[in-house]
């Protein structure tokens, strides 16, 4: 194999990080599409140089850029984003109704096996779905009109749809997750959805243990074994067993169960990583020290990563969509900042180092190993 | 023809560089102007006004002869000396921070 690539969004352009197996010099390219919001960049599992990318930004909305060489040349696709049907309202902060408002995409998702197949989630909170490599979008209507939408309300971030995983086995199963409604499961393509909350448990709403309005940050899967689930939610990290039918907390030891980001490591199913931030009041990181979290128990029994990261006056955040493994042997594990560094380890997170330190806040990154 | 200024984004986004030049048949009106604009260069479709309600962005402003004619009327006739290729009709982004 030639090497790795990272795809990392950033508030001001894309920047594209490419190093060879070893993963220990980088080349940096970038930025594309300078000034312009990327808040996701994500590669074909069919062939990593089918590229999209979400530009938007907020005086000229939302464009969506799509590559077939790996990023050195760009076509814009659609990004005709219509809710489909009647719109109907959901709960705004105040707890009014507010009909739904397109506002731009938060995440792409391409099939593991169809290279013209992709998926896209909006804020105001709504799947998408391209046949035809983007060059037009459909709208999978089964989530929006969900009988608990009308009760859905947004996050601080915006009610944005922002995690979506296809299953690796099960081609009609995806599950997808939204601030602050909750995550939600499809058994039949997209059809019809179910609210899958059970165990989840959030002070700040007035029924903590509702079937909707919980914020869930991020959710990971080990394609191995599909069926588990982690998630990072707004306080608690928390594990299903049974495909989010039910779930239980894991945050065991953290110094703190707040946080966005969570990642599975490639080749062991029970190795995650998170990194804790002080608390939904304080988006940096506890004590000024950069620490990314590994539990190799699957949760509960969690160990502070530290080496090649800063131990002193680090304030910065990790968002949901910046983090990343490689699949390499050992596992690459990627993050990137809100103060854009973007540190990577070659293996499995014993040790970090900074591949590029002064890049635009970051968004998101992803890694694709490259044939 | 009718001298169109874009905003750097946009220029990028459009291939261009400097002004833009359009045939608009018929009245020279903001809409007419921004409907031509977008048949040449169908990338910046959604980019200037909604591309469901048609309306202006927020943060997209519309300037000719010294004049901000962003609320106007879209149907509402330009300047003559824009419907005479005299002077440019600008799209401006707002003054906003970030």
């Amino acid at each position: 194999m030639s090497g790795v690539r990272l795809l990392v969004g950033t508030r001001k352009g894309l920047f594209i990080l490419t190093s060879d197996a070893a993963r220990q010099d980088w080349k940096v390219d970038g930025p594309h599409f300078g000034g312009w919001e990327i808040y996701h960049a994500n590669g074909s599992p069919v062939d990593p140089d089918r590229i999209y990318v979400s530009q938007s930004g907020g005086w000229f909305g939302q464009l969506i850029q799509r590559s077939d060489d790996g990023g050195a040349t760009w076509q814009q696709v659609d990004h005709d984003f219509t809710y489909a049907g009647e719109v109907g309202d959901h709960l705004w902060y105040d707890g009014t109704p507010r009909p739904w408002e397109f506002k731009r995409i938060w995440h792409l998702e391409p099939s593991r096996t169809e290279l013209d197949v992709v998926y896209a989630g909006a804020e105001d909170a709504a799947l998408y779905k391209s046949t035809d490599g983007g060059q037009k979008w459909v709208e999978l209507t089964g989530l929006r009109t969900h009988a608990s939408a009308p009760k859905w309300q947004p996050g601080a971030g915006g009610m944005c749809l922002h995690t979506i995983i296809l299953d690796p086995v099960d081609p009609d199963r995806i599950f997808v997750a939204i601030s602050a409604a909750g995550a939600f499961r499809t058994d039949d393509g997209g059809i019809t959805w179910k609210p899958i909350n059970r165990g989840l448990n959030s002070d700040g709403i007035p029924d903590p243990d509702a079937e909707v309005g919980h914020c869930v940050h991020r959710i990971a899967q080990h394609p191995s074994r599909p069926d588990t689930l982690f998630m990072q939610k707004h306080w608690d990290v928390m594990r299903s067993d049974d495909a989010g039918d039910n779930w239980r907390e894991i945050s065991g030891d953290l110094p703190t169960d707040f946080g966005f980001p969570i990642a599975v490591h490639a080749h062991e199913p029970e190795t995650i990583y998170v990194v804790p931030i002080t608390s939904d009041s304080l988006h940096y990181v506890m004590d000024g020290k950069l620490r990314v979290y590994r539990s190799r128990t699957g949760g509960e029994q969690w160990e502070p990563l530290t080496v090649g990261l800063p131990q002193e006056h680090c304030y910065v955040n990790v968002l949901r969509d910046a983090m990343a493994v490689d699949t390499l042997d050992e596992c690459g594990v990627y993050f990137g900042t809100s103060a854009g560094q973007v540190y990577g380890s070659a293996d499995s997170g014993d040790t970090w180092k900074a591949l590029v330190s002064d890049l635009p806040p970051i968004c998101s990154v992803e890694a694709q190993v490259l044939p | 023809m009718i001298r169109v200024i874009l905003p750097p984004h946009l220029r990028t986004l459009a291939h261009v560089t400097g002004e833009v030049r359009v045939e608009v048949p018929g009245e020279v009106t903001q809409r007419h102007v921004l409907d031509a604009v977008e048949a040449k260069f169908p990338m910046l479709v959604g980019t200037m006004r909604d591309r469901g309600t048609g309306k202006r962005r927020a943060l997209v402003r519309f300037f000719a002869c010294e004049e901000d004619l962003s609320n106007e009327p879209p149907d509402a006739a330009l300047p003559d000396r824009v419907a005479q290729g005299e002077e440019p009709f600008l799209v401006v982004g707002a003054m906003a921070g970030g």
